[in-house]
């Protein structure tokens, strides 16, 4: 299938500094790639250059077919920016009208979009009264018009509750299972683990990782931990037999490789009269995110 | 509709929409209303002796009004136009949709000439009325009138082109503000002192007879108070530099008046094309 988009050797300089570089990657339809890094470590840059409002300063970038920022492009694409905040004075209504006149889509289908985002009840009050969360929801809204074919969504569950969060994935589950290419930036790595296919790591301007969880799991091979309970008054006990960390009264860390895991365990079953519970911590995101970002400073 | 003014008409709707929400339509009009009921009040006093009707009096007074006012308003409605949508974030959404910058601009342009029109229409219109009650040959002062009234529109589009221009080059509402209010009084109150200082030095020498009607051509402030004079000989004394509107022949400050909407509405597409959303 023809990737939506594409990044080839994308190379944007600033006055001397170095924004990013060399960076490639593809998005496919249906696919929800999670695009993460620092702050200034190239996200938004990136975003604009896909979405034509910047040029590159040398490599290549193909938005569903077409040159960034083309027609055909533009048409297909939909954005929503970081802390967008409409005109106070219009109501949600009327700014997703306007966005739909824009498309040449029928203002008809303003209430809808609202009301699929949760604005229905405030749709005719001015964006003016809205909170963070319901201004980025007008956000949302916009982007969901037409059907687009490529989503480019930056921060966009910043400002948004727990629930709201997870009204903001199911939403995007839905649009992916419709063949939408949707590439997300976020800072909130346990929701990105739970929802997208795919992670880009971008530190300063270059891509560091590009691939799935799973993957990046296995090519970063972060040691696993197992955390032990033990019973009352044994905690000395297990950790000098286990040759492990004592954290507390009772709690024992050990820390092993991937393919330690099954030996340890076994270890630990041995001590079974000692140990009420134990459990297998994998490395988390941060946990790889660090490993992924910091790799060129070794 | 084609693909290019689609898009041009909601932003205009929208953009009016707003200027009702913020007042600017409400406040215009009582500016204009007011200063033109002030005007004819003062302006009906004299008529009898000079025996020129009262709604030629109202007209040049409405002239030496207009050319302070009707560029204030508009800069005023302008100067937020792209400095406001770049700090709210709106300007880069915008430009992902299928619309040109030029577009961008024409429907912004189209609501705010629009609530200029309004008030300009309803503070002359107060004039003719208050002038056709109190003096039957008021008649023969309509064509000046409407002269002004649209000649009036036009300089307000060049001061609504000024502002977009200076919001896009600012980038930020407030020094779009400083600037706005910087070429207020720069092509406004400013350049007419400067050439004034300049003919009382020369002494009716070159600069006065060669430079200073050009000079007053390249302000469209100045071409538009010498169209208006000049083709109304009753008043032509009426303005400080009102001696210099009978060397310069009405044709020449008309096209000024013509030209100056385009170019300024052109440095404003170029100004905004320069800007890095």
């Amino acid at each position: 299938m023809m990737p939506r988009l594409t990044l080839s050797h994308v190379t944007k300089r600033y006055d001397g500094v170095t924004a990013l570089d060399a960076v490639a990657f593809t998005v496919a339809p249906g696919e929800r790639v999670a695009l993460l890094g620092h702050n200034g470590a190239g996200k938004s840059t990136l975003m604009k250059i896909v979405l034509g409002l910047i040029p590159a300063t040398s490599g290549q970038v193909e938005v569903l077919g077409a040159a960034p920022g083309s027609q055909a492009a533009r048409e297909g694409t939909a954005y929503l920016p970081e802390n967008v905040a409409f005109h106070p004075a219009l109501t949600g209504l009327e700014q997703i009208r306007l966005y739909l006149r824009l498309r040449g889509c029928d203002p008809a289908q303003a209430m809808g979009l609202l009301e699929r985002v949760g604005l229905g009840e405030a749709a005719r009050r001015r964006i003016g009264t809205y909170s963070k969360g319901m201004r980025q929801r007008v956000g949302l809204a916009q982007a969901l018009i037409g059907q687009p074919r490529l989503l480019i969504l930056d921060e966009p569950t910043s400002g948004l509750d727990p629930v709201s969060r997870r009204e903001f994935y199911a939403i995007l589950d839905g649009l992916a299972a419709e063949g939408a290419a949707i590439l997300l930036s976020s800072h909130a790595l346990t929701e990105v683990e739970a929802r997208t296919d795919r992670i880009v790591i971008l530190s300063k301007g270059c891509l560091m990782a590009n691939d799935t969880l799973h993957a990046l799991r296995r090519q970063a091979a972060l040691p696993i931990r197992l955390q032990i309970s033990a019973r009352p008054g044994a905690a000395d006990q297990v950790a000098a037999q286990l040759s492990g960390g004592r954290r507390n009264g009772v709690m024992v860390d050990l820390t092993c490789a991937h393919d330690e895991k099954l030996t340890r365990l076994g270890h630990i079953a041995a001590l079974k009269g000692l140990i009420e519970d134990v459990e297998i911590i994998p490395p988390s995101l941060e946990d790889l995110y660090s490993h992924f970002s910091r790799r060129d400073d070794q | 509709m084609t693909a290019f003014f689609r898009p041009v008409f909601a932003l205009g709707t929208t953009e009016f929409r707003i200027a009702l929400r913020n007042r600017w339509v409400t406040i215009t009009v009582a500016l204009m209303a007011l200063f033109a009921l002030v005007l004819s009040a003062a302006g009906s006093a004299p008529t009898g002796d000079v025996g020129v009707d009262a709604l030629s009096v109202t007209v040049a007074s409405l002239t030496s009004l207009g050319v302070y006012l009707v560029p204030l308003m508009a800069l005023l409605m302008s100067f937020d136009a792209v400095a406001g949508e770049i700090e709210r974030g709106t300007l880069s959404l915008t430009l992902t949709y299928p619309v040109s910058r030029t577009g961008i601009l024409m429907g912004k342009f189209i609501a705010h000439l629009a609530v200029l029109t309004i008030a300009v229409g309803a503070g002359y219109g107060l004039a003719a009325i208050t002038a056709l009650a109190t003096d039957p040959e008021a008649v023969t002062g309509l064509p000046a009138l409407l002269r002004l009234f649209w000649s009036s529109i036009l300089l307000g589009a060049v001061f609504l082109a000024l502002g977009y221009a200076l919001s896009a080059i600012a980038r930020r509402p407030g020094a779009a503000a400083g600037l706005a209010i910087g070429v207020w009084l720069a092509l406004v109150v400013l350049y007419d002192l400067g050439l004034l200082a300049a003919v009382v030095a020369d002494g009716g020498g070159v600069f006065t007879t060669r430079a200073l009607p050009w000079l007053l051509l390249a302000n469209p402030a100045d071409a538009f108070r010498l169209y208006n004079l000049a083709a109304s000989e009753a008043t032509a004394a009426a303005s400080g530099l009102g001696g210099a509107a009978q060397t310069i022949p009405a044709l020449h400050a008309l096209i000024s008046v013509l030209l100056w909407p385009l170019a300024a509405f052109g440095l404003a597409v170029a100004a905004l094309r320069r800007v890095t959303p």
